[in-house]
């Protein structure tokens, strides 16, 4: 037995190094933060000239709903950003596995990729503009491109570390090799081209700002421009808001998708 | 029995005068055996030998440099996949159920669904899993995701089970009870099988010829016949104890050296 005078509780020093989310913190710190800022504007510590009080920009998303263009601009962002992304994004699957399965595909399509995949497609904008039109082509066509290369090499870098394990034991099996491509490779490289789309997306809504502020009479990215060009704050806040709402809409779907389709993560 | 599973219908292999070498490494040296039907032929040898290399080239799933492996006599009517691997770390489909994984060797057979999930409720219930039919890998236990490989290995009616180190990724009390569920497997419907392993005392409880490899260039040293029946063996652990002891003195000088080579890379 110890000396029960003498001694003490062996200190704790385990714990920590783990941070959880809690509920209700982040509404809570946003909330704050509009209050925080509307007061600021009210009693003059924010002028209205650096920048328009909560309030403000929340008339002018009225102004914009009851002028009736708030569903046209947000319904013509969204129609280019669909319509590219998931083209961009399929296109991208398609040869992210071609360069994952096949040598000669590696070969070829691998440094080409490797090339464009750096470029700004915002620089490539006035061409695209030439090729495919000043109306919807161009603006589709840069979300597509942009979403291509990095959806390319998700998808290639997933199919690479697919555990050559299950390659083998597919093979073992004697499974076709359309079977070891469909029921192996593709759902193990599932995590990776999703963790891709998740990047793409992001992408895709920046590239849509910027193709939007070139010849486009609605959409998010003109309502910003024209905001911008006018001075008008209060609406340029709230052209950012959407974008952000928009972010987080796709964020929150693609973490749906996720779930849906990697459950088996445990 | 509907299904029945592994078939002695005398399919034989045997291994002529084959090498094999990953570039300027030489890793099997003029092999030569033969593979009893109905008979388990343990392989043992120090670690990198090249005994996982011999189990691939004996599947097809790799081309030896020189030499063959033969396959004498049909595969049995029935058999989806006469030479079947069960692995060392299972190989799962992690995003497939416990049935999933069993009826992806089905898939590119063409069975009906009734006939399919007759043979999974089969080889499910030989093996214990009838309650984990919806089961995700990543819920089982290591021993539990080993029975499923087995499980799934039992469902296309091999000829002859390929097994590398399957009991390695186990615990040592997991390792006995699969041993006593092989031991089982085979008392009652006897199986062809190579086993390869490095723990001594499975060889012995499961082998009814342990085949001792060199150190690499592997070759084969020894080949040592257990006569005991396997389903006395856990009885008559002091005779295996002197086979065992025998394999060990056969091994101890290989392994010292290879152990020693290995430090020198
Ligand atoms: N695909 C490969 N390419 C090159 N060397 C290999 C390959 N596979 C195995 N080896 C080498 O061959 C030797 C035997 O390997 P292996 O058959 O896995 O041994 P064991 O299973 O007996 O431990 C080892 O030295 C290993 O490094
Ligand atoms: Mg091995």
């Amino acid at each position: 037995m110890s000396d029960p005078v003498n001694r003490k509780k062996v200190p704790f020093r385990g714990g920590g190094f783990k941070p959880r989310p809690i509920r209700f913190v982040a509404p809570f710190v946003f909330l704050a933060l509009v209050l925080f800022w509307e007061f600021g504007s009210r009693t003059g510590i924010i002028s209205n000239l650096v920048l328009p009080a909560p309030s403000e920009a929340f008339q002018a998303f009225l102004d914009l709903y009851n002028s009736g263009l708030f569903w046209k601009h947000v319904s013509t962002s969204l129609y280019r950003l669909v319509f590219g992304w998931s083209i961009g994004t399929a296109l991208g699957i398609l040869v992210g596995l071609l360069i994952g399965l096949f040598s000669l595909a590696r070969s070829s399509l691998l440094p080409l990729t490797s090339a464009f995949f750096p470029i700004p497609k915002i620089a490539l904008l006035p061409l695209f503009i030439i090729w495919f039109g000043i109306g919807e082509g161009s603006k589709v066509a840069t979300i597509l491109f942009g979403t291509f290369f990095p959806t390319v090499i998700a998808t290639y870098g997933g199919v690479d570390n697919v555990e050559r394990g299950l390659v083998r034991m597919g093979q073992s099996f004697g499974m076709s090799w359309l079977s070891i491509v469909r029921k192996i490779i593709l759902p193990g490289a599932l995590p990776a081209i999703l963790s891709g789309a998740r990047i793409s997306a992001s992408i895709a809504i920046i590239l849509l700002v910027a193709a939007e502020m070139i010849g486009a009479e609605y959409g998010i990215g003109a309502y910003v421009l024209m905001a911008g060009s006018l001075f008008a704050t209060d609406q340029l806040i709230v052209g950012v808001a959407m974008l952000s709402i928009l972010g987080l809409c796709v964020s929150w779907l693609i973490g749906k998708a996720e779930k849906a389709l990697l459950n088996w993560r445990g | 029995m509907p299904f029945p599973i592994i078939r002695l219908d005398y399919m034989q292999i045997s291994i002529e005068k084959l090498s094999h070498a990953y570039g300027s490494v030489e890793v099997l040296n003029d092999i030569n055996l033969t593979f009893e039907p109905g008979e388990i032929a343990v392989i043992i040898g120090p670690s990198g030998c090249g005994k996982s290399t011999l189990l691939r080239l004996m599947g097809g799933l790799e081309e030896p440099s020189k030499g063959a492996a033969y396959i004498a006599g049909q595969a049995p009517e029935g058999s989806l996949n006469p030479l079947t691997y069960i692995f060392q770390d299972f190989a799962l489909l992690p995003w497939r159920t416990v049935a999933g994984n069993i009826s992806l060797v089905l898939e590119d057979h063409k069975l009906s669904k009734q006939q399919s999930k007759a043979i999974i409720d089969d080889v499910l219930a030989r093996t214990n899993l009838s309650e984990f039919h919806d089961a995700l890998p990543h819920q089982l236990s290591g021993g539990m995701k080993q029975r499923v490989a087995i499980a799934r290995a039992l469902a296309v009616s091999p000829a002859f089970l390929l097994m590398d180190e399957p009991l390695s990724a186990l615990d040592s009390q997991t390792r006995e009870l699969l041993m006593d569920d092989l031991v089982a497997l085979w008392s009652r419907e006897a199986f062809s099988a190579c086993y390869v392993t490095h723990n001594l005392a499975e060889a012995v409880r499961l082998g009814h010829k342990v085949i001792v490899l060199s150190r690499r260039p592997g070759k084969v040293r020894e080949v040592v016949e257990i006569s005991i029946p396997l389903n006395e063996r856990r009885e008559r652990a002091a005779e295996l104890e002197e086979v065992q002891q025998q394999l060990w003195h056969m091994m101890r000088e290989e392994a010292l050296a290879a152990d020693r080579e290995l430090a020198d890379v």
